[in-house]
């Protein structure tokens, strides 16, 4: 019997069962469906947790004061706290570090209270040079950085976000050119930065203001080291090699011994990003494992609808073994009839999934990347399943006695 | 007997059938030997038990015989493949069943084309163009897309018997075709057989009803495995006659 004719015995045989083959779909449909939008989901929280991080600079290396591995003995003191980070150790690294190193910005900061006229807003300084936006990714909206000659001269301006001027200015009058006080301090504002809203842990990025480094250090803290130094590698594939590099600079500056602990520590993004995409990474994980066990049950659904096929088409099978057909025969038409319930079941179940992620994604606003591949595996899988759970009923229909078969009662 | 010098069909020689039931061995067939013609047309007949079931099944290529031989239009079946069974089935037998056995809310022409469906050297056209010929030849034109369901029993058996017809066998093998009948259905399916037969067709009826036998022209009658009985009938009864004189019903 040729493929066609088996294709219609199989449509005609679900056709007669609408009902029965529809539930049986279900099963596949569910999973399908489940498998599809759970990766869909998974995919979509881990991209946009990339996303979030390579907005915060994706090759950013963060450069700390202290030994963040060893925790000496004795009072332990804030990391920020150390004096180990000096100005020279910054100019090591700008002037040896030229490789693999493309931005750098010591920080420095300290916290105080800004006050404008009769407002005023908590919040802390960041000592930074030039150097700062290209690393965190921030642009000018409003007004100018400060310039090389400020930095010299440790003048007292400073670019704020957009937090800090909803906050001192509630009038919605140009914060540039006016001064505000930090500290006591009198600081000029020079520029306004591009809003950039919470990033993925909740910290308000535009709550920031920035003034030179040399500024910071001696108006403000009155301190002659850094909190840290944040540099940019000149790609992200560069991080690590920069890392290493900044690393040796640094243990030369320190005249650290061979044997000696870092008394720094130098954290690339790459891995805050693995961390946190792994997290998401075994959610997708346990998300697609729940959804193939119910296209197992699925499977098995669509073996008990099978069995009561054959077994109820008894006499069926009887007659058409004795007009001929051959136990491949009825192999093939019983097979045929599984995998088109599964298939038929797979492809509604792509669509179900699919547009299950886009109504979450239009309703919920929740993060949806669909892959390619989760489409094309789940229709392999369910395909597969039709196979296997078939295989078995359709080969018990193909061994029966075909004398038997058509007394069947 | 001038069927003698025919061709023939079905030759059987010492065929015997055992069945292993539990320790013991059931001899269904013990050594059943007759040669069947074509053109004949044989009523099998015997009580419950006599082994007319396995022997129709032997016949039809369904079982194959425990020892002896079994010629089917020529060809050795007992030592016979399953798949080649299948094949010759296809192509030489065609089956009638007591229950009709068609296939469930399906039309007849796609009842009658089902043998054909097995055979892929007729092609779709000239399956559809037999399965109608086939229909016509038992009074069935106007039905073709009737659903079995839609019909009566005896419509359906007439199905039945076009579906033995289509892929043209050497042999027709009726099972009790008129068991499940009213006596004027019979009737009227027994003419249909009479009308094959005089068309030429070779037909075994196997039945326990020991009238049907004067509307054959030859009978064997099998007890305990065995042919107690095998005679030429050279007066074969009108089944159409018979029709015409049954008591006519008020309904």
């Amino acid at each position: 019997m040729n493929f066609t004719n088996l294709l219609k015995i199989a449509l005609r045989a679900i056709g007669n069962n609408k009902l029965r083959s529809f539930l049986t779909m279900l099963g596949i449909i569910i999973g399908v469906g489940s498998v599809i939008a759970m990766l869909a989901i998974g995919q979509g929280s881990k991209q946009s947790i990339q996303a979030q991080i390579s907005e915060m600079g994706s090759n950013m290396i963060m450069i700390n004061p202290g030994n963040r591995d060893k925790a000496g003995g004795g009072v332990r003191m804030n990391r920020t706290d150390m004096q180990t980070l000096k100005n020279e150790d910054f100019e090591a690294i700008q002037s040896k570090c030229t490789r693999y190193v493309s931005y750098l910005s010591p920080i420095v900061s300290g916290s105080g209270q800004f006050i404008n006229g009769n407002n005023n807003y908590p919040s802390s300084m960041t000592g930074v040079s030039q150097d700062y936006l290209e690393i965190r990714k921030l642009t000018i909206s409003e007004g100018d950085l400060f310039t090389d000659q400020d930095i010299k001269s440790s003048a007292k301006v400073c670019v704020i976000g957009k937090t800090i001027v909803d906050n001192l200015f509630p009038d919605q009058e140009n914060p540039i050119g006016k001064t505000i006080r930090f500290n006591k301090i009198p600081f000029t504002v020079i520029g306004v930065l591009t809003p950039k809203g919470y990033n993925s842990m909740g910290q308000d990025q535009d709550d920031v203001v920035l003034a030179p480094y040399t500024t910071v250090q001696k108006r403000v803290s009155a301190i002659t080291y850094l909190n840290g130094i944040y540099a940019s590698a000149k790609s992200e594939a560069l991080t690590n090699k920069a890392v290493e590099e900044i690393t040796e600079v640094l243990r030369t500056s320190h005249k650290l011994k061979e044997f000696d602990d870092d008394d720094f520590s130098v954290r690339s993004q790459e891995e805050l990003s693995s961390m946190m995409t792994s997290t998401s990474d075994m959610m997708t994980k346990l998300l697609a494992c729940i959804a193939g066990i119910s296209l197992i049950v699925g499977g098995i659904g669509i073996m008990n609808i099978m069995y009561v096929s054959v077994t109820e088409r008894t006499r069926e099978i009887g007659l058409r073994m004795s007009v001929g057909a051959r136990g491949i025969d009825i192999l093939s038409q019983f097979l045929i009839e599984a995998i088109l319930i599964s298939v038929t079941g797979g492809i509604i179940g792509i669509f179900l999934g699919v547009g299950a992620s886009y109504i979450l994604k239009f309703f919920l606003n929740w993060p949806i990347y669909i892959q390619g591949y989760s489409v094309v595996l789940s229709f392999l899988v369910c395909t597969m399943t039709g196979v296997l759970f078939g295989w078995y009923p359709a080969k018990r229909a193909s061994e029966l006695d075909p004398i038997e078969a058509i007394r069947y009662e | 007997m001038d069927q003698r010098n025919k061709k023939p069909i079905i030759q059987l020689n010492n065929i015997r059938r055992d069945f292993q039931v539990g320790d013991e061995v059931v001899h269904a067939l013990r050594g059943v030997t007759f040669t069947i013609y074509e053109g004949e047309f044989v009523t099998i007949m015997g009580t419950s038990g006599s082994g007319k079931s396995t022997l129709l099944n032997t016949l039809g290529c369904l079982d194959t015989p425990t020892s002896g031989e079994y010629y089917l239009d020529g060809v050795e079946v007992r030592t016979m493949s399953k798949n080649n069974r299948a094949l010759l089935r296809n192509r030489k037998i065609g089956f009638v069943f007591q229950n009709y056995n068609l296939l469930a809310k399906t039309t007849s022409i796609e009842n009658v084309e089902l043998p054909l469906m097995y055979n892929s050297s007729v092609s779709d056209e000239q399956r559809r163009e037999k399965a109608i010929a086939c229909l016509k030849a038992v009074g069935l034109g106007e039905r073709l897309n009737h659903k079995s369901n839609q019909m009566s029993g005896g419509q359906q058996q007439r199905v039945a018997i076009a579906r033995a017809l289509v892929n043209d066998p050497v042999i027709i093998l009726a099972d009790e075709a008129t068991g499940n009948l009213d006596t004027k259905t019979s009737f009227e399916i027994l003419v249909l057989f009479q009308e094959l037969y005089a068309k030429g067709r070779t037909i075994i009826f196997v039945t326990h009803n020991p009238e049907l036998s004067q509307y054959s022209s030859r009978n064997i009658v099998l007890r305990d495995g065995h042919v107690v009985e095998d005679t030429v009938n050279t007066n074969i009864a009108s089944a159409k006659t018979a029709l015409a004189n049954l008591p006519q019903t008020d309904d």
